[in-house]
């Protein structure tokens, strides 16, 4: 298994698999995304009670899922570099941040749209917005403390990338404090519809445009990934013999 | 695995571990102040003294809505199906706010024990369905209500 992160580890193998499938993950992402937008907003019936205003849920709703699984992604890329010094892990975990951090702000910006006419207020310092407020300061402080001890050449071996990745891994406590939240302690929030013990507190008309948007939303993070990615690579291993030789090959 | 990364993540366990436990511990120890909002049952129990601020949560009780003629109060009961808290209110309700719905209000208690609310916000349930489906279900008499939240939350009292 540990030869298999090596051999996986290596930056032009990741590279050369990030270039194959970029333009395929882009393009599912797309379609899953446009096919779902239109049958969330004009196809899926309205709510009894929310009536149109519900719908934000399909953007909501797939950006708060990705807002954790992005972290989880971030903070075990981040182990595997502290553990086995893999400078691909690093570069991985770096591209994810501002990714992650997008999809949290906009989990917790259409959320307050949707608070204000629903709830009757913007924000409230209930136990799931805040610890969802939370993770975007994890993501903004991940990326800052990289930034700040970053070294010139960017080498993984930098305090900032150790530092950050400390922070990362120890940030992942907050990932069950917000998916329980809503059930350890009073919220405005209303409990999970569909990440629950018991069957989807949701029509299948409205489901399965959810569900559609949610694929979109995962595609689109891996092809957001693959492209950070290479240009993340390219960066860390600028003076590396298959960069140059990746060089060459486009110059002539 | 070659010791040194054992030792590294050993270390990294160790460390997760550790602020997994600081954290579970002061979450515990503020359970309490990470609560949006009291039941009735914890205002009828004597959880708060008249004067302070805080908020109450639960079901407005079918039949309690008292709207004054002139102006904007309002009156209502809300239950968590154990007690029972009169609130008043001199405001613009949300839209969501019905007889049976479920209500947070932020205010404090009056000398004789009725709430006056200085904001009130509807708490939606986790049900989506299409209005057909809802009457249909409403006929039936097997409608999901918001009671489950509010059940739940009392039944996290200390």
């Amino acid at each position: 298994m540990f030869k298999w992160i090596h051999r996986f580890g290596s930056p032009p193998v990741v590279y050369r698999l990030c270039s194959l499938f970029s333009p395929w993950l882009g393009v599912a992402a797309a379609a899953c995304l446009l096919a779902g937008l239109w049958l969330g907003l004009v196809v899926a019936p309205p709510d009894y009670e929310q009536g149109e205003s519900y719908r934000i849920i399909y953007v909501h709703v797939p950006a708060a899922w990705m807002s954790m699984f992005v972290y989880v992604s971030m903070a075990v890329s981040s182990a595997v570099f502290l553990i086995w010094r893999l400078k691909v892990a690093d570069v991985a975990a770096a591209a994810m941040a501002p990714i992650g951090a997008a999809f949290t702000a906009v989990a917790l910006l259409t959320g307050s749209l949707w608070g204000k006419p629903m709830w009757g207020t913007w924000w409230v310092w209930d136990a799931r917005l805040t610890s969802e407020l939370l993770l975007l300061f994890l993501y903004l402080g991940y990326m800052a403390l990289r930034g700040a001890l970053a070294d010139p050449a960017g080498a993984s071996t930098s305090a900032g990338a150790r530092s950050a990745a400390i922070l990362a891994v120890v940030g992942i406590v907050n990932i069950p404090i917000i998916h329980y939240s809503v059930e350890w302690w009073n919220t405005l929030h209303q409990p999970s519809t569909i990440t629950r013990m018991d069957k989807p507190a949701m029509h299948i008309s409205m489901l399965r445009p959810l569900l559609l948007m949610a694929a979109g939303a995962q595609l689109l993070f891996f092809y957001n990934l693959t492209v950070r990615l290479r240009s993340g690579l390219l960066q860390r291993e600028a003076r590396a013999r298959w960069v140059r030789d990746l060089a060459d090959k486009h110059a002539t | 695995m070659t010791p040194r990364r054992r030792q590294r993540l050993i270390l990294v366990a160790l460390m997760l571990a550790g602020v997994g436990i600081a954290v579970t511990f002061g979450v515990t120890a503020f359970r309490e102040n990470l609560m949006l909002f009291h039941s009735p049952a914890d205002v009828a129990a004597g959880a708060v003294e008249p004067g302070r601020s805080f908020r109450v949560g639960g079901m407005v009780v079918d039949g309690s809505v008292q709207r004054d003629q002139q102006s904007l109060a309002v009156s209502f009961d809300l239950t968590d199906h154990a007690e029972v808290v009169t609130v008043t209110y001199d405001g613009i309700l949300p839209d969501l706010f019905r007889e049976g719905q479920g209500i947070v209000a932020m205010g404090s208690l009056d000398d004789s024990g009725v709430f006056v609310a200085s904001e009130v916000l509807a708490k939606h349930d986790e049900n989506y369905m299409p209005p057909e489906v809802a009457d249909a279900l409403e006929r039936a008499g097997r409608m999901p209500g918001t009671e489950s939240t509010f059940e739940r939350a009392t039944s996290v009292d200390p």
